[in-house]
C-alpha cells in the first residue's frame, strides 16, 4: 500500500513534446541501455527519461521522450532491445503516427559477437550483424559464425 | 555469380545433379580433362590442409586448369594485417574462382561479400565444412544407393568436428535418417544442430559408448579430435584417444556397414581396420576430388553432359 502512496504522491511529469517521439511501455530497467544504444546521447536535442513510473499494465515501466525532427528514427534497435515497447510518432503536438515494435530480422552493430573464433574478432571494418533464427524463442545468432547471442 | 559456405546452399536438386556430374567425370574422367583450360582457382588456406587443399587443385589440374594460392597464413598478406576482404578483392583480380579455409569462423563468407569470383568455403574454424560434407554425401550415394532410412553413427569430436555438422544438415533433408551421436560429454555437438535435428523431428540419440551403437548402423563416421580447436592441452590429451575403433568392434557391425571419415587420421581407426572391406575412407578422398570438380565446373557455368 506504501507503494501506492507514494506513486501517488512522488508522480513525476514531464511535458508535452511538440516533435519528436515517445518509447513507452520499455521493461523497468532497460531505459537507460536502449538510450545509449539508440545512440541518443549523442544527439543535440531534449531527452527525457523516465524510469520505474507506475504502470497498470506493467506494474513498473520505462519511458523514453524525445523532442528532435522526425527523420530517421532505428525501430530495429527498439525491437531488438524491448519489443514490446510502443512508440508514438509526434508532430505539431499530435500523434502522427504509431509505428508496429516487432523483433527484427537482422540487427547490425547493436550486439557483438563475442565468439573468439569468429571472423569478426579480427577483420577491420566489419558490421557486427545478427540474424533471428527462432522468432519463438527470440533467438539471434551471428550471420558469421551463427553463434547464438548471450552463448559466449 | 554464386558462392558456396553450407552445404544448404545447394538444393537437394542441385546437390543430386552435382553427384551426377561428379559420377560423369569419375566414368570418363578424359572426357573432361580440357573444360577448365585458361581457368585458374585460387587456394587460399590460412591453415594447413593436405587433402583439402590438394584435392582442390587435383580437381583443377584434372579439368585443364591451372592453380595460384598460399597453403598458410604466413606465406600470405595476413602477416601484414591485410583484411579478408582486400585478400579476395586482389585475388579476384587474377583468378577465377577460390577456396578459403581459414581458422577464424565466417571468414569465406566476409570473402564472398566482396568477392568477383565464386568463393568456396573450403573449412572455416569449427564451423563450416561444406565440400567435405558433398565428399561424404557423395560416398554414401555411391555405395549405398540413396539417404532416406539410414542410421549413421557420428563418433569423437561432434563439438569442433565442423564435417559432422555439416554432414548433420546436409542429411536432415532426406526422409527418415537416424543419427547416432557418440561422443564425450564434453565433446557434444552445439546446441544449434540438435535445435536442427529436433525441429526436423528426426530420431537422434546421444551416447558415449561406440560398441552400444555399433551393431544398429549402416554407416559410421569417424571424427578426430582436433588438437588446434583446444585452448587447454591438457583437455586435448584427455580426450585424444577416448574412441579407438578396432577389429573387436567392427565384429560387432553389420556385413554392409560402412565405415567412412574425413582424414587425417590419428589413433581413433586402428591401422588393422583399414583391411576391412567395410573400410571406405580412402575410397572417401577420391569420391572428394571428382565431387570438386563438378562443384568448380557448376560455379564457373560449365556444362558437364
Amino acid at each position: 500500500m506504501a507503494e501506492n502512496d507514494n506513486t501517488v504522491r512522488y508522480k513525476l511529469n514531464v511535458g508535452k513534446i511538440y516533435e519528436g517521439f515517445v518509447i513507452d511501455h520499455i521493461h523497468a530497467g532497460l531505459g537507460m541501455k536502449l538510450y545509449k544504444d539508440l545512440g541518443l546521447n549523442k544527439l543535440d536535442c531534449s531527452v527525457a527519461i523516465i524510469t520505474n513510473a507506475s504502470s497498470k499494465k506493467m506494474g513498473r515501466k520505462d519511458m523514453i521522450k524525445v523532442e528532435c525532427p522526425i527523420d530517421q528514427f532505428d525501430m530495429d534497435t527498439i525491437g531488438f532491445m524491448d519489443h514490446t515497447a510502443t512508440v508514438d510518432v509526434i508532430k505539431d503536438g499530435k500523434i502522427i503516427d504509431k509505428p508496429k515494435i516487432s523483433l527484427p530480422k537482422t540487427v547490425k552493430n547493436i550486439i557483438r559477437c563475442r565468439n573468439p573464433r569468429c571472423i569478426t574478432s579480427i577483420e577491420q571494418g566489419l558490421d557486427h550483424i545478427f540474424v533471428l533464427t527462432d522468432p519463438e524463442k527470440e533467438v539471434y545468432r551471428c550471420k558469421y559464425c551463427e553463434t547464438r547471442y548471450g552463448e559466449q | 555469380m554464386r558462392h558456396l559456405m553450407t552445404p544448404l546452399d545447394l538444393s537437394v536438386e542441385e546437390l543430386e545433379k552435382l553427384m551426377d556430374m561428379a559420377e560423369k567425370i569419375k566414368a570418363d574422367p578424359e572426357k573432361y580433362s580440357h573444360v577448365c583450360d585458361g581457368k585458374i582457382i585460387a587456394t587460399l588456406f590460412y591453415e594447413p590442409s593436405t587433402r583439402t587443399r590438394l584435392s582442390f587443385e587435383a580437381a583443377m589440374l584434372h579439368l585443364g586448369g591451372k592453380t595460384m594460392g598460399f597453403h598458410s597464413a604466413d606465406s600470405s598478406s595476413a602477416t601484414k594485417g591485410e583484411s579478408v576482404a582486400d585478400t579476395i578483392r586482389i585475388i579476384s583480380c587474377f583468378a577465377d574462382i577460390a577456396a578459403m579455409r581459414h581458422p577464424k569462423e565466417g571468414a569465406p563468407m566476409v570473402a564472398a561479400e566482396h568477392s568477383t569470383i565464386p568463393v568456396i568455403n573450403a573449412g572455416d574454424g569449427g564451423h563450416q565444412h561444406p565440400t567435405q560434407t558433398l565428399t561424404d554425401m557423395m560416398t554414401i550415394r555411391a555405395l549405398k544407393g540413396h539417404f532416406n532410412g539410414m542410421t549413421i553413427g557420428l563418433c569423437g569430436d561432434l563439438k569442433f568436428g565442423r564435417t559432422v555438422h555439416s554432414l548433420i544438415r546436409a542429411l536432415l533433408r532426406y526422409d527418415d535418417v537416424k543419427f547416432i551421436m557418440i561422443s564425450p560429454e564434453e565433446l557434444k555437438i552445439p546446441d544449434y544442430i540438435r535445435d536442427e535435428i529436433k525441429k526436423k523431428g528426426a530420431e537422434y540419440k546421444e551416447i558415449t559408448k561406440l560398441e552400444d551403437a555399433m551393431e544398429k548402423l549402416d554407416i559410421l563416421y569417424m571424427t578426430r579430435v582436433q588438437k588446434e580447436r583446444f585452448f587447454n592441452e591438457e583437455d586435448y590429451v584427455r580426450l585424444k584417444d577416448y574412441y579407438i575403433l578396432d577389429m573387436k568392434k567392427m565384429e560387432l557391425a553389420k556385413d554392409d556397414m560402412i565405415v567412412l571419415h574425413p582424414l587425417p587420421r590419428v589413433n581413433e581407426i586402428a591401422v588393422e581396420v583399414d583391411n576391412d572391406p567395410r573400410a571406405k575412407y580412402f575410397e572417401q578422398v577420391q569420391y572428394g576430388m571428382y565431387i570438386r570438380m563438378a562443384l568448380i565446373c557448376m560455379l564457373l557455368n560449365i556444362e558437364i553432359r
